[in-house]
């Protein structure tokens, strides 16, 4: 038979099989998820704001400037609970509520801190601590330089 | 004169008998239905060791060392270790045998290992190239979760496709005669690809391998599904022995019944414990069959088992660029005489 590299056509059993397949498999609970996710998201930013207000009252600084450390313990938190090995689980019923959030960022991040740490502080650790976050890092980069370009060349 | 009837099976002239075999498991398998016919379970998933490799490494040097105790024998007296797991360049398997120091041949057929090595196991004792063979299987999984999707500790929402891969090692022990039950049929699986391409739904990706590796079984053998007290499917899950039951109707004409089950699916309680889909990896097959399939045909509650185990042959590397996920499926037709 010759074969022709480039090519690998669906045969049509491939074809049949997969339209059983993605028919017959059983689909997730969108709107379960999505409520969920709705309900757990709106609760961190909850604690969020009540880190900020707290800042605000006791530090006594703007709204503004409170913004930083509130993240800042809402990441420590997050790692905290990854640390714990509680945040998967949370996870597994919050879904994109605690992924969107920065503690989600944070999960990311400790995640595969944790997980490469026996392969050394250099390759492990350092090396692979972004593995999940990079692409956040290096998009988040990318649309931020086309935002200001924007921004400097039509706005300013 | 060959060994070989029909297409792809294989009959031994003198079908070798598993002398012994031994099955670990992690904790979590432990606590469902199939935990108290383990022969160790771990009460920890790091099993004391400061890595979940080497604490894969421990679960299969321990099955190893249990079933040839079971046995009455020790390393020196094994032919060949013939073994294999899912992490890369099987390490599980290689360190093993540095322990045991039993010439070893590793090998790998993702998930359906288990059968591969006794399949194997049994052709090498019926050919009268070995006296006595170990066959081994493993997964863990951290391991695997880490190497085929996330890090263990990151927080995802998981389809309900999606398997557990489960935490053990299963061995046995493989010799021309003895007490125990015999392997009488062998039929290698060909790689299938169906299409399937989302790596979180692989009990779809491997049930046709599944079901072709049994229709074929049966074509060459002339044993129909009835023939059988007990037909097991490695690692398919719930949706996975579904499509497998549909499968074998369509294309072969075959009704599996009642006796049809899947070992991703015995080992948990898929009710109380979140698995989704069930069970999933070498484990699976290797520590259903060795723990809990091997005690009842001691018992002589089951007479004749097809064990086909399933395994995906795809890699992250693969999945990742858009390849489809490729399944195979061997099956051994073990008998109690």
């Amino acid at each position: 038979m010759p074969r022709d590299p480039k090519k690998k056509p669906i045969t049509v059993d491939q074809k049949r099989y997969s339209e059983i397949v993605r028919d017959l498999a059983p689909k997730p609970l969108y709107l379960k998820n999505a409520l969920l996710a709705f309900v757990t998201g709106g609760l961190v930013c909850m604690i969020g704001q009540f880190f900020t207000d707290l800042y605000r009252i006791t530090l006594n600084i703007s709204p503004k400037e409170a913004g930083n450390p509130a993240v800042a313990t809402m990441i420590f938190i997050g790692a905290l609970l990854t640390g714990l090995g509680i945040f998967d689980k949370l996870a597994r019923y919050a879904g994109a509520g605690l992924a969107v959030p920065v503690t989600g960022f944070a999960n990311s991040v400790v995640s595969s801190a944790l997980e490469f740490k026996r392969e050394g502080l250099i390759f492990g650790v350092g090396g692979k601590m972004f593995l999940l976050a990079g692409s956040v890092i290096t998009f988040g980069v990318v649309t931020a330089f086309f935002i200001g370009l924007i921004y400097a060349l039509f706005i300013l | 004169m060959t060994k070989k009837v029909g297409k792809q099976t294989f009959k031994p002239s003198s079908p070798p008998v598993i002398i012994s075999t031994a099955a670990v498991s992690g904790p979590f398998e432990g606590q469902g239905p199939l935990g108290k016919y383990m022969d160790h379970v771990y009460t920890d998933v790091t099993a004391g060791e400061r890595s979940f490799e080497g604490a894969e490494k421990e679960m299969m040097t321990n099955a190893c060392f249990t079933c040839l105790n079971k046995a009455g024998k020790s390393p020196p007296e094994v032919d060949i270790f013939l073994s294999g797991d899912l992490l890369n360049q099987t390490i599980t398997s290689g360190f093993s045998a540095l322990e045991l120091a039993i010439p070893y041949l590793g090998i790998y057929g993702a998930c359906s290992t288990s059968a591969e090595g006794l399949a194997l196991a049994a052709m090498l004792v019926d050919g009268g190239f070995a006296g006595l063979v170990l066959a081994a299987a493993s997964s863990h999984n951290s391991t695997a979760e880490r190497q085929y999707r996330y890090p263990t500790e990151y927080g995802v929402q998981r389809k309900p496709t999606a398997q557990w891969t489960v935490t053990g090692s299963g061995a046995a022990l493989v010799a021309p005669a003895g007490q125990g039950p015999v392997i009488t049929y062998v039929t290698v699986g060909k790689v299938t690809d169906l299409g399937i391409k989302d790596p979180l739904n692989l009990g779809a990706a491997m049930a046709p391998a599944a079901a072709l590796t049994m229709i074929q079984h049966f074509a060459d053998t002339g044993h129909g599904p009835e023939y059988y007290d007990l037909i097991v499917t490695g690692d398919l899950g719930k949706f996975g022995h579904e499509m497998a039951v549909k499968l074998a109707v369509s294309r072969g004409g075959f009704d599996l019944g009642k006796n049809y089950r899947d070992c991703g699916l015995m080992i948990y309680d898929t009710e109380k414990q979140d698995v989704h889909s069930g069970g999933s990896g070498c484990a699976a097959s290797a520590i259903v069959t060795y723990g809990y399939i091997y005690k009842k045909l001691l018992k002589k509650e089951f007479n004749k088992v097809l064990l086909v185990a399933t395994g995906a042959l795809h890699s992250p590397t693969s999945s990742q660029q858009g390849g489809n996920i490729p399944g195979i499926a061997h099956a051994v037709s073990i008998e109690m005489t």
